[in-house]
């Protein structure tokens, strides 16, 4: 096994909801609420789950682009979360983030050339010509060419904007990228290049990813293994393979059987779960799956399930699972 | 396959947008029909023009700048393309219905959903009494699996889930019995889970009033759990059509076939994507040859200069690319030799 380049510990992240006059606080969005898990060198981690899952907030917390509110984040044995803003900052060097909207992330005002250019500039990387041969580099390496330094963001299209946020999150020569639905913006044929453009990096420069998707599909396609979070929390986590074959977890069934295969010849049992996705300003207490849940016990509406190992590397936190886990020990 | 009466046809429908930048033909020469009853997808990737034609059956183009510049709208033999406005609004939502992509901005924030599910009724059955569109609003609520449909009725748009906002949508759309229903990515902004919910309602909306649907969407996946046939949209034109089981196993023509091999399948992992190489093109910018060539791995001397015909692969499939003439010539020739 490889080394653990990342590890997370009960990570939480909640919004305060202030209401009235005097602005006092009157609850909180639980927007990440203690998740944990740990990223190994080399690997794809993906992280799945639907709107308002809190995979977003997971990600920019890594980053330490929010404050977590609790919980521990060690990043290749410094611990990221305990580090000043300034010690921070340099730390970013080693971790880089890649956005879904690709249009938003870069500024209009500035060319590609210097959009490349100034992560090497803020974390003081090389002299004027070292910083303009790097940029060339990594512009040829995504699939741009030199004649593209001059141009700015509008004139590229929606695929190619995306090669330069790889392109940015690359200057610095990361050993982590958090990427944040890379592809979900991107045209089907579209998004397989870029795909393929992440996994031929992840080999040749030796990369580290967490990949943040809502595609169950893209999600499997480039993950080793894969985290799946409902409202706040992580609720299964395995490899990849064991996941899509034998999902545990009655959210992960249901959100796999959910999803359209394109193939009418498929035959398969839907299990599609009523209800909607509850508020994550006040979640239902227990297990938060369990208002729609169809294997719902007596004790889901009050007891938290704790993440338990049921098979070897495979992680699950539903209640379902407690006699399992006893048998084994 | 019984034959069904074509109810809405489309014949050689080009929609052309004027810009500073010169004429944009968004939609090019186009034909198709949708059955009585059948659920009918259009696929392709931005820029194809498949939201285009579903506003032009609506007549909701913008004008200016766009404009349907030829062609016919056929709704039971009646030209929609030739009717004022005022003729139209008489159709539309009562004979062809439309629900969009996100549900929250087709909804008005400042009424009630009873207040907008109301308005729906009343505009095609202005003498109804108030009682009888209350009754047929609850019943269409009940229809679409919304729950406690007379409190929803007092409630804002802003109250609602996104789920929710949909079902509303669809009740919307189907209040005043149309033939054809156009849903425009009807779940593209929803969550798989409830994404699976919508589409089931659809497909059993479809069964129980034989509604016809024109469902449009990028999602592969969502046109084989839904449709009965499909048509795949390319730069403005058609460039196959097939019944659902055909396109999946037999796909003809090469963007056909890249598109299904570049989705990433959830069930077994592929090594490498299948990606196809370069972007979709800008609309208007290829003016001869097939609009695909430049992307196209198959691409012969004579694609760039002749824009194909759609060619009849087999039956009820049509494809637009040379490489099926060489197919009809050795058809042709087998069964001469045959003979």
């Amino acid at each position: 096994m490889s080394k653990v380049l990342l590890k997370v510990d009960g990570l939480k992240k909640y919004f305060p909801i202030r209401k009235g006059v005097l602005n006092t606080q009157v609850g909180d969005v639980k927007a990440v609420d203690d998740v944990s898990f740990e990223v190994f060198e080399g690997e794809t981690l993906g992280i799945v789950g639907e709107s308002g899952c809190g995979k977003s907030t997971t990600g920019r917390l890594l980053m330490r682009l929010l404050e977590p509110t609790e919980g521990e984040i060690e990043f290749a044995g410094k611990m990221i979360s305990e580090l000043s803003n300034n010690e921070m900052r340099k730390a970013r060097r080693d971790i880089q983030m890649i956005f879904q909207d690709p249009y938003a992330s870069l500024n209009p005002r500035h060319n590609i050339g210097k959009i490349l250019e100034e992560p090497l500039i803020v974390h003081g990387m090389g002299n004027a010509k070292e910083r303009k041969q790097k940029v060339l580099e990594l512009l040829e390496i995504v699939g741009l060419n030199e004649y593209h330094v001059k141009r700015y963001p509008h004139q590229f299209s929606g695929g190619q904007r995306q090669r330069i946020g790889i392109a940015r999150a690359l200057m610095t020569n990361p050993r982590l990228i958090i990427a944040d639905e890379p592809v979900s913006a991107l045209d089907v044929s579209i998004q397989a290049q870029v795909l393929n453009l992440l996994q031929n990096l992840q080999k040749d420069l030796k990369l580290t990813y967490i990949f943040i998707s809502h595609d169950l599909g893209v999600v499997r396609h480039i993950s080793n293994r894969v985290g799946v979070m409902y409202l706040g929390k992580l609720v299964e986590l395995t490899a990849s393979e064991d996941l899509y074959a034998e999902p545990l977890h009655p959210y992960t069934q249901a959100l796999l059987s959910s999803v359209p295969v394109p193939d009418p010849t498929f035959e398969r049992e839907q299990l599609i779960i009523s209800g909607d996705i509850p508020s994550a300003s006040n979640p239902p207490s227990g297990c938060t799956f369990h208002t729609r849940c169809p294997f719902k016990k007596e004790e889901c509406s009050q007891v938290v399930p704790k993440m338990q190992e049921v098979k070897p590397g495979h992680y699950v936190a539903c209640h379902l699972y407690d006699a399992i886990q006893h048998s084994m020990i | 396959m019984i034959m069904r009466k074509k109810l809405l046809e489309i014949k050689g429908l080009k929609t052309t947008f004027f810009t500073d930048d010169g004429q944009i033909p968004a939609v090019d020469d186009i034909d198709f029909s949708v059955h009585e009853g059948e659920i009918l997808g259009i696929v392709g990737e931005s820029g194809s023009g498949k939201s285009v034609t579903s506003l032009s059956i609506m007549g909701l183009i913008p004008s200016p700048p766009g404009k349907i510049t030829g062609g016919e709208i056929l709704l039971d033999g009646k030209n929609l393309v030739t009717l004022s406005d005022k003729q139209m609004q008489k159709i539309r939502g009562k004979d062809v219905a439309m629900i969009f992509q996100e549900p929250m901005t087709s909804l008005n924030p400042l009424f009630t959903i009873g207040d907008q599910l109301k308005e729906a009724i009343l505009i095609h059955n202005p003498k109804w009494s108030k009682k009888e569109v209350f009754a047929r609003a609850i019943e269409i609520m009940k229809l679409v699996g919304l729950p406690r449909a007379e409190e929803l009725l007092k409630d804002y748009p802003h109250q609602l889930s996104g789920g929710m906002r949909q079902r509303v949508m669809i009740a919307m759309a189907l209040v005043c019995d149309p033939k054809v229903l156009i849903a425009d990515e009807p779940t593209t902004a929803l969550d798989v889970t409830i994404q699976a919910q919508i589409l089931q309602l659809m497909k059993d909306l479809n069964k129980r009033l034989h509604t016809a649907v024109l469902l449009i969407t990028h999602d592969l996946g969502v046109v084989a759990e839904t449709c009965e046939r499909v048509i795949v949209m390319y730069a403005g034109q058609i460039v196959e059509e097939a019944p659902i089981q055909e396109i999946f196993v037999n796909p003809k023509h090469p963007y056909t076939q890249g598109l299904i091999k570049s989705v990433p399948d959830m069930r077994y992992k592929k090594d490498n994507l299948y990606s196809i190489s370069g972007s979709v093109p800008k609309p208007g910018s290829i003016q001869e040859g097939c609009r695909f060539a430049a992307r196209c791995e198959f691409a012969m001397d004579r694609c760039v200069q002749e824009t194909p015909p759609l060619y009849e692969a087999a039956e009820q499939h049509k494809s637009r690319c040379f490489l099926l003439e060489k197919q009809e010539v050795k058809q042709h020739v087998e069964s001469v030799v045959e003979s």
